[in-house]
């Protein structure tokens, strides 16, 4: 069966596909994380070394992966939109930075809240902690680029540029515990497994796939609101029954 | 175990619930600003139509 992808990329059918599966994307989200609360505080043993301090990281793990994967997908349809002058992904990527900044700005916060009773202190200027700092800034940079230029395409244009070239910044967080000394502890999730005890692992995992859920359906609600101002003139909104009402 | 006990989480119950708080603070704030969001957009087509159709 050969299906028109192009078909989806019309915002006037993105925008009542999107409706219909936010249910699913949140609904499934919130059980997961009930499911990854119980694991991560009921379920995963307390840490010899760490005590009960180390369940921040069933919070601060996944909003920091997730930050970066967001910023990958961002940039991504950002190019896609460069490329291709699709309407849509431009919309997709605006949709996607205001998730993705305040994933990066939970992650500096839970990682401070960790870094004080684990290191003695909230903060370091440490490699990785920068370099997620400097993530949060090509978020907010994003959404300032973009909120500064008055035509919707040539903002578009000008802050794909900005996530292109910011994307550099996502291997060298992920590789910064590798590349520099740090007093950030090494990658707990890497590409040839983990060291972890398994109900620890089971929690991050369900809360990681939670936060993922979550990030899709917040953004695809966002890009639904994002669609409506921009294409406030077409005749397929002004049949739509919400706007009938 | 009692909840006192794991409220207090051996000690570290300022950075566990500071780090979870601002987590449920964020998710909230972030559903409830793109409703806003929402509300505010639907009203201004509402009046766009409703200035089409004073015209027609």
């Amino acid at each position: 069966m050969a299906i028109n992808w192009f078909k989806y990329s019309s915002p006037s059918t993105f925008y009542r596909v999107a409706g219909k599966m936010v249910p699913w994307f949140a609904g499934s989200a919130a059980v997961l994380f009930v499911v990854g609360l119980y694991i991560g505080f009921f379920v995963a043993p307390t840490d010899i070394q760490q005590s009960e301090a180390y369940r921040i990281m069933f919070i601060h793990v996944p909003a920091s992966i997730l930050s970066m994967f967001i910023y990958l997908v961002m940039a991504s349809y950002a190019a896609l939109g460069l490329i291709f002058n699709t309407r849509l992904s431009s919309m997709m990527a605006s949709a996607l930075a205001p998730t993705g900044a305040l994933l990066a700005f939970l992650s500096l916060w839970t990682g401070a809240l960790w870094g004080k009773p684990m290191w003695g202190a909230w903060w370091v200027w440490d490699a990785r902690l920068t370099s997620e700092l400097i993530l949060l800034f090509l978020y907010l940079g994003f959404i300032a680029l973009h909120a500064s230029i008055d035509d919707p395409r040539r903002a578009d244009r000008a802050s794909a540029l900005l996530a292109i070239i910011g994307s550099v910044n996502v291997p060298i967080i992920y590789f910064s515990v590798q590349w520099w000394n740090t007093l950030h502890q090494g990658a707990t999730v890497k590409f040839t497994g983990t060291s972890m005890h398994v109900t620890m692992q089971q929690g991050m995992y369900t809360m990681m796939l939670a936060v993922w859920l979550y990030a899709i359906a917040v953004s695809l609600l966002r890009v639904r609101c994002i669609i409506l101002e921009r294409e406030c003139k077409a005749q397929w909104i002004s049949e739509l029954v919400e706007i009938r009402r | 175990m009692n909840w006192g006990e794991f409220l207090a989480m051996n000690g570290y119950a300022w950075y566990i619930w500071g780090s979870y708080g601002m987590a449920l603070l964020i998710f909230i704030i972030e559903i409830l600003m793109v409703r806003h969001r929402r509300r505010l957009i639907l009203q201004q087509l509402h009046l766009m139509r409703n200035a089409e159709d004073a015209v027609t």
